[in-house]
């Protein structure tokens, strides 16, 4: 057998985080350099699977298989397609940004890096398992972090962070419910009893093979995309993505909006549309109805925040509506762009955060109004935001421009009307974008900021390497697309004959 | 002739005495040796059915031994904790006992 | 050689300056020397090239019917290929020539104009980047490589206008122009994305020939419609009414920028957009009427504003919209040629024109009012002679330059409407009036005691030198050599002189120069009494027709009301539901909690009555089921 390269992705954090189980409390630094050996094995890896995955012939690549719990049909089953490569890439790129720019975390740094870097590979594990079980344990891997760190190192001000925490967690919990009901209808009804399996190739091929009935799929769906749809933050069950994320500490929230919301969007394709097909058409015109609602009333309510984390989490919510648009748009396109635009978004997120938690951290006020002229004392930061905020209004030559046109094209055909909603969604986050940009960065000097530090030191890295991919992916869309497009072609067959399958507004 | 309903009089009577102190006591020391008496009538029933309807005597003997020493390890337990409580908390009564209550 | 390499190269018109802006902007920051020589290096070579390409469109004759293109494909997946590459026909080289010489000239008069300014080297980074994104527009082969430029015009607009981000103004002047030009963009994005659904193709030289088969058989309401989504992308970038509001705040940035955004990039993308996509709105006359009207007016009314504004770059940016507006008016009555030509002309003269009021605030140290020049004639000759020419070139007096392609938008507007034509010439003299009026006002009347300006440097009067020769003949040149035969669109346009349409065209600039002499010649106060007889008239006009209040009340009232709606609804009602659901499971738990004493001895009671309960219902469900029970 090979190198075990996605174990090996999987397993670096971790090992990191025993490591540092045996540093000293007080040796925070070299907490940080282990935090960021382990990320960084795990980043270069991840870069080799992306750019070594061969797009050409497609499929599951980079393929580990053991055995682990026969009698369950439960294995350890690892592997990446054009779906999941660019979202382990994106997980171990954020991962790695993600400990600089907690650098300068010194309030219990052990407890800190140890649970950040379990996080990470709880979010890698679940796009590179090949195997539900596996899926659903990283998940639920993810959950429990994630609430110690918002109470622990987190901030809020509207909101208190334990309440940010808690609500977060039950909606990721609430989540996982809904999708354990859906994947145990699925996988106590893709097989009779002994030969039943968690390998989602089986479970895909018993949904081509006809095993499940249309009722079956619609029922099961329903709880599918329930709990997808509440990892996604999809309209109404939103609301915890931008009092979350403002209550979290910054490389969580750089992960979460990064990486892990975008499990939602990987699930229901990988889950929902290809495991339970009947089902995601049958439901298609209602996510495509909430996409819509993500994108406009998201983006509208971010044009009043007065707090930049709110702004940035409502925007996010509202960037993930096209996602849900392009996934219900059911289309080769639309997939592909929807797709692409989890990676766009992820990369955009996780550079916002981290931009606003340096503010944050000079000038100790998120307040909008308190802040000003920031680019005076801080270039290099402002040229972060600014990238960042550009990235986000779907500027050309960055990356998210591809994407959402992508996506817009897709979805064109499928939903004209929520299409065209959709589109105006431009204007207005242009609209919130350039508020921010503009109150917080431009204007007149602020003698009270005139201290405070720029970007230095490890803090370049989150600019440097995520700007990198901000710009380079824009540039040149075809690294990021070939691959994509190489697990999302595959469908075309499938997606051919859902055009006639029945919707909740009845037959095409 | 003293049979088994006999010893088996004596350890209800003595569980139930165990069980209305245990209920109605409020110093967690008598508590405790209301315990001590329920688990000595348990010993009592468990040696009187091994002696009269067994056959292999020793094995309810060793039953109420294994018992004998659980319940030293509990006293031992309960009564560091009630020392305890009684130096930090000045009170051995086991109505204000209720600090782990919501 | 030089010609072949060009054209086969023409792609590095484009990037030569893009590669300057990435080179400036990683490691040049701290050197602004280096950056401005880089920069201008760069640009210098790009207009070499473009010369080049000019050179080789006339030697090999590519013809718009027979354009020269190169393609690659950006990204492709089934169904969707997104090419980008170069399209050069005379058209292309008209505007790729234009744009990299003013460009050029706009850099090297930077050299001087920014001397000081702490973001020297960025500025000139910058500025690269608007023009390579100008220049990578006016080669797109497609409408989403168009597309794709277009928006990062806007994104360098935003950054130069509001290059003095400490002010205010200047902050919130890049924002709206950002802005108002997205409002545009999402139509013309729907417009591109009905195309490449309904044709499967965004290729300029597919979609001639698919558009006019589709219209020709399903009739041209959708295609109207679409061309009009299209349309708002120009409406918007090209400061036609109602979304020129952006145009006139753009005047914030520095004057080289201004001069830049005004005569070379930017607002003519919108222009040339419609001029390269003339084959889709050619076939469908309806989308022509409107263009031609919504031209005609806004040329009218932007000049109706400018007669009353006072800030120098303000007028000159209420003439840019008007002389906009005469560009689609051209193209509305279908003479690409005429707008084209009068862009070209417009380029060079609005350039000088800008410049020259650089000039002037960089010796009045940013001072704009006009009624506080006065007399710089002797102060400053040589800009008071070029703004002379310019005034004279826009003001359409032969044997300037707008003189001949004014003339030939007139003559295109006489064929088609009268009305128009009307329109036209009605402009024609307010615009000849309010020219006047700037010049005569800056230049002439008394000094300003308090000044003491002083006439610029090389470095800026060179460029402004080479744009007055431009404005004198880049009309009549092209003219003689036949500018109408290769761009065009349809059969070769020979556009002999109309000496009717001329000479009434003359003696209007002459009656807007005399009565601007009768009213400004002797000092302000009389100006001041026929403001004063024009009331309401005057007060509309010095405002702006309120358009810009109507906008920022719509801002304010409907769109963040309704946003602040939104808010409270999530809050209260989403929100409220969740916290609703939390609190009631809450309510339960306290209900449940006083079962939870905390008193042992209660627990242990509980526990008692439990077991002598399951103890019993075990005891009779054992005999129930006949002895079956084996606990």
């Amino acid at each position: 057998m090979s190198f075990p390269v996605l174990s090996t992705i999987l397993f670096a954090p971790i090992v990191g985080a025993a490591a540092i189980t045996f540093l000293p409390t007080t040796a925070g630094s070299s907490i940080k350099k282990v935090s960021a050996a382990a990320m960084g094995i795990s980043f270069l890896l991840s870069l080799m699977v992306f750019f070594g995955y061969d797009w050409h012939s497609g499929g599951m690549q980079f393929v580990e298989e053991l055995a682990w719990l026969p009698e369950m049909g439960a294995a350890y089953s690892l592997g990446v397609d054009g779906l999941s490569a660019p979202m382990i890439l994106l997980t171990a790129l954020i991962g790695f940004a993600g400990v600089f720019a907690s650098w300068r975390v010194d309030e219990r740094p052990k407890e800190f890096f140890i649970l950040f870097l379990l996080l990470v590979a709880g979010v890698a594990g679940t796009f590179v398992a090949r195997d539900l079980f596996l899926f659903l344990l990283c998940y639920e891997v993810v959950v429990i972090p994630i609430y110690i760190m918002i109470i622990l190192w987190g901030s809020s001000k509207r909101v208190t962070k334990e309440y940010a925490a808690m609500k977060l967690t039950i909606y990721l919990l609430l989540g996982s419910a809904f999708l354990l009901a859906g994947i145990l209808m699925l996988y106590l009804n893709a097989y009779p009893a002994g030969t039943r399996t968690f390998s989602m190739q089986a479970l895909t091929q018993a949904a081509a093979g006809g095993a499940l009935s249309p009722e079956f799929q619609k029922f099961a769906f329903f709880f599918v995309m329930l709990g997808f749809g509440s990892l996604l933050s999809m309209w109404p069950f939103h609301s915890w993505s931008p009092d979350g994320y403002a209550g979290a500490p910054t490389a969580v929230s750089m992960v979460h909006a990064g990486v892990l919301k975008k499990i939602g969007g990987y699930g229901l394709i990988r889950i929902g549309l290809l495991m339970l097909p009947l089902g995601f058409k049958f439901w298609a015109p209602l996510i495509a109805a909430f996409g819509v609602a993500n994108v406009a009333y998201a983006a509208f309510i971010a044009l009043v925040q007065k707090d930049m984390k709110y702004v940035v989490g409502y925007s996010s919510v509202s960037h993930m509506g096209y996602v849900l648009i392009g996934i219900a748009a059911a289309d080769v396109i639309g997939i592909n762009g929807a797709v692409a635009n989890m990676f766009a978004h992820g990369v955009m997120a996780a550079l916002f955060f981290a931009m606003i938690g340096h503010i944050y951290h000079a000038t100790h006020t998120r307040h909008i109004p308190d802040l000003g002229g920031l680019a005076h004392q801080m270039p290099r930061a402002t040229v972060g935001f600014f990238l960042a905020g550009m990235a986000s209004l779907g500027l050309p030559g960055l990356i998210s421009f591809v994407p959402e046109f992508t996506i817009f094209v897709g979805s064109f055909k499928a939903f004209p009307l929520f299409a065209v909603l959709a589109i105006a969604g431009i204007i207005l986050t242009a609209l919130y974008v350039l508020r921010v940009l503009a109150d917080v960065l431009f204007g007149p000097r602020r003698s009270e900021w005139d201290g405070v530090h720029d970007l230095h030191g490890a803090d370049w890295v989150p600019l440097v390497v995520l700007g990198s991919f901000l710009i380079g992916f824009g540039l040149f869309p075809s690294l990021l697309m070939n691959v994509v497009n190489s697990g999302i072609e595959p469908l075309m067959p499938l997606l051919a004959k859902l055009k006639l399958a029945a919707t909740l507004w009845g037959g095409l | 002739m003293i049979g088994l309903s006999h010893y088996l009089l004596v350890g209800a009577v003595l569980f139930g005495l165990g069980l209305f102190g245990l209920l109605t006591k409020r110093n967690l020391i008598a508590v405790l040796m209301s315990i001590e008496l329920m688990l000595n009538s348990v010993n009592i029933n468990l040696v009187a059915f091994s002696r009269y309807t067994a056959t292999d005597a020793a094995a309810g003997q060793v039953f109420s031994l294994f018992i004998i020493a659980v319940a030293a390890a509990e006293v031992a337990v309960g009564l560091a904790l009630a020392y305890a409580i009684y130096r930090g908390r000045d009170t051995v009564s086991i109505d204000d006992m209720n600090w782990l209550k919501w | 050689m030089w010609v072949d390499f060009s054209l086969h190269h023409a792609w590095l018109i484009p990037l030569l300056p893009a590669l300057a802006f990435a080179i400036i902007s990683f490691f040049l920051l701290r050197s602004p020397q280096l950056a401005s020589r880089l920069a201008i290096a760069a640009m210098g070579s790009a207009f070499l090239i473009a010369l080049g390409v000019g050179w080789a469109v006339v030697s090999k004759g590519i013809t718009v019917e027979a354009p020269f293109v190169m393609k690659t494909v950006w990204f492709s997946m089934p169904g969707l290929v997104a090419g980008m590459g170069v399209l050069i026909d005379p058209i292309a080289a008209m505007m790729l020539f234009v744009v990299s010489l003013i460009s050029l000239l706009v850099l090297i008069y930077s050299t001087g104009y920014m001397t000081g300014d702490p973001g020297y080297a960025r500025f000139f980074a910058f500025m690269s980047l608007f023009a390579a994104s100008m220049l990578a527009m006016v080669i797109a082969t497609n409408f989403l490589q168009l597309f794709v430029f277009w928006e990062l015009v806007g994104l360098c607009s935003y950054l130069l206008i509001g290059w003095y981000f400490h002010k205010i103004s200047a902050r919130e002047a890049g924002k709206k122009a950002f802005m108002t030009t997205r409002i545009g963009d999402f139509g013309l994005l729907l417009g591109i994305l009905f195309l490449q659904i309904a044709f499967g193709t965004l290729d300029f030289g597919e979609l001639a020939v698919k558009v006019p088969a589709y219209v020709s058989q399903n009739g041209a309401a959708l295609m109207t419609c679409v061309a009009l989504l299209l349309f708002a992308g120009p409406v918007a970038k090209s400061g036609q009414f109602p979304l020129h509001v952006w145009l006139p705040d753009a005047m914030e940035g520095p004057t080289p920028v201004s001069a830049l955004i005004h005569a070379a990039t930017m607002v003519v993308a919108g222009v040339y957009l419609v001029a390269r996509a003339f084959a889709i709105f050619s076939v469908l006359p309806g989308a022509m009427t409107v263009i031609a009207w919504l031209g005609c007016f806004t040329a009218l009314f932007a000049a109706c504003i400018a007669l009353t504004q006072r800030e120098i770059k303000r007028i000159l940016a209420f003439s840019t919209i008007s002389q906009l507006g005469y560009m689609m008016l051209a193209l509305g009555v279908g003479s690409l040629t005429a707008s084209m030509f009068h862009l070209m002309t417009h380029a060079f003269f609005k350039a000088l024109l800008f410049l020259g009021a650089g000039s002037i605030l960089h010796a009045l140290h940013d001072k704009a009012d006009i009624f506080e020049m006065g007399g710089l004639r002797k102060s400053m000759p040589a800009t008071c002679a070029m703004m002379g020419i310019a005034v004279l070139a826009i003001a359409g007096i032969p044997p300037f330059a707008g003189f001949f392609s004014k003339d030939e938008i007139l003559v295109a507007a006489a064929h088609v409407s009268t009305p128009l034509y009307i329109g036209a010439s009605f402009t024609a003299f307010l615009t000849a009036f309010y020219m006047a009026r700037l010049f005569l006002v800056a230049f002439f009347g008394e000094e300003n005691p308090h000044d003491h300006p002083h006439e610029s440097g090389m470095s800026m009067l060179f460029p402004m030198g080479v744009l007055a020769v431009l404005s004198i003949f880049a009309g009549a040149v092209p003219f003689a050599l036949g500018f109408g035969d290769w761009v065009r669109f349809g059969p070769a346009h020979h556009a002999g002189i109309d000496w009717g349409i001329a000479s009434a065209s003359t003696l209007i600039a002459l009656a807007g120069f005399s009565l601007a002499w009768l009213i400004y010649g002797g000092g302000a106060k009389r100006s001041d009494a026929i403001a004063k007889q024009a009331g309401v008239l005057y007060s509309l006009s010095l405002n702006k027709f309120y358009v810009d209040e109507l906008y920022q009340w719509f801002n304010r009232n409907i769109v963040t009301g309704l946003a602040r709606v939104l808010y409270w609804v999530d809050l209260n009602v989403v929100d409220g539901i969740v916290d609703g659901a939390a609190q009631k499971s809450g309510a339960v738990g306290a209900i449940l909690r006083r079962f939870q004493t905390g008193q042992t001895q209660q627990y242990a009671a509980v526990m008692l009555i439990a077991t002598v309960m399951l103890a019993l219902i075990l005891a009779f469900s054992a005999g129930a089921v006949a002895g079956g029970g084996k606990i």
